[in-house]
């Protein structure tokens, strides 16, 4: 089938701000938006630019607003979207060039969780073991692929400078990890003024999450931690 | 060290994903019209409670004062706006309920939708007698 991808194209060098080119690409149904982005970049316009790694969903690099959502372009079909495609950049962020968003301050909001098991306790002789219900806990958040569709998909996040569901995320996949012993330190960071209390549970961060994460849930469990174990 | 030539209008063009101008550039699920809503409504009842402080406070002046101005409250255009006045404390009750079930209830995160949809048949439910009454009023 033919559909029409309407593209916001965007390049520093030469444009001064962002404008729309329209293509038209013959894929099937079952195809993903990747590749058609991909039948664009091979066999029409090579300059256009825009991030994939896997093509598989695991990696995180292809997400950008489809339709008005942020998804990932090697999970949407295009059968689910119709004959005409809107392509954009994440909201929110830099725009390098076309769909290249400057992910720099999504990764350093990451990294202010220290998002890494925390436990100088010796280890023991084998590894460190969690019950099935331990491990219940950070099933869901373990999931993250940080491919940032949930921050840019969060209205706070647009208009004001605070972690974002992403990070809490990760966050929370530590601080309810039975073998972390950073405790302390990560609901200092999380109850920050620019912490957790930064979310109005919108829920646009659980609908984009192209893993499935309930990432509003995990964000609130973080905020009932505090207010019950802090308060 | 080489120093890079930033041509004019690219810093705007730059910034302009952050901000205000990004909500039009998402299609909104459900719970972000049910937070636009809320805010909307929430201000507006701000609004009202200001315009309520300054007229409660003209009975400082005496009662002659204050029946004068009450000429305002009678008007058309007054009137019509207290049923939207109505309409927004319906809604932002409503959905305040479902904001602090969310806040306390771990499940409730997993069924925002339905629980938008309870705060729309609750506004319903609510609103449509209030107007109707409200309108009765005014006619008579």
């Amino acid at each position: 089938m033919q559909v029409t991808l309407r593209i916001q194209r965007f390049n520093p060098d030469t444009d001064t701000k962002p404008y729309y080119r329209e293509y038209a690409v013959e894929v099937e149904p079952t195809d993903r938006v990747l590749d058609a982005l991909n039948q664009v970049k091979w066999y029409q316009d090579g300059s256009l630019t825009y991030r994939r790694s896997c093509a598989h969903g695991i990696c995180g690099s292809d997400a950008m607003r489809i339709n008005g959502r942020n998804r990932l372009a090697c999970k949407v079909l295009i059968k689910e979207l119709g004959s005409k495609i809107t392509v954009e950049p994440l909201l929110g962020f830099r725009v390098i060039k076309d769909l290249v968003v400057d992910l720099e301050p999504f990764f350093d909001q990451y990294r202010t969780v220290m998002p890494y098991l925390i436990n100088d306790e010796p280890p023991p002789a084998r590894e460190r073991l969690q019950t099935p219900e331990e491990r219940e806990l950070i099933e869901d958040t373990s999931k993250c692929i940080l491919c940032a569709c949930c921050t840019a998909a969060c209205p706070i996040f647009w208009t004001t400078e605070w972690l974002g569901p992403a990070a809490i995320v990760n966050g929370h996949r530590f601080l309810f990890d039975s073998r972390d012993r950073a405790t302390e330190e990560r609901l200092a960071v999380l109850n920050q003024r620019f912490g957790v209390w930064r979310c109005r549970t919108i829920f646009n961060c659980t609908e984009a999450c192209p893993r499935g994460i309930q990432v509003t849930r995990a964000i609130e469990q973080v905020k009932r931690r505090i207010l019950f174990e802090q308060g | 060290m080489t120093t890079e030539t930033v041509p004019p209008g690219r810093d705007t063009a730059v910034a302009s994903t952050r901000g205000f101008v990004a909500y039009r550039g998402y299609r909104p699920p459900a719970g972000m019209l049910s937070w636009a809503l809320h805010r909307i409504t929430g201000l507006g009842v701000l609004l009202f409670l200001l315009l309520h402080i300054v007229d409660i406070f003209l009975v400082g002046y005496g009662p002659e004062t204050f029946n004068k101005l009450l000429f305002l409250y009678r008007h058309p255009v007054f009137r019509m706006g207290e049923i939207i006045l109505v309409a927004g404390l319906y809604y932002h009750a409503a959905n305040g309920v479902r904001i602090i079930l969310i806040d306390f209830w771990d499940r409730a995160a997993q069924y925002e939708r339905q629980l938008f949809y309870a705060v729309i048949a609750v506004f319903l439910a609510g609103f449509i007698p209030t107007a109707v009454l409200m309108v009765r009023a005014m006619l008579t």
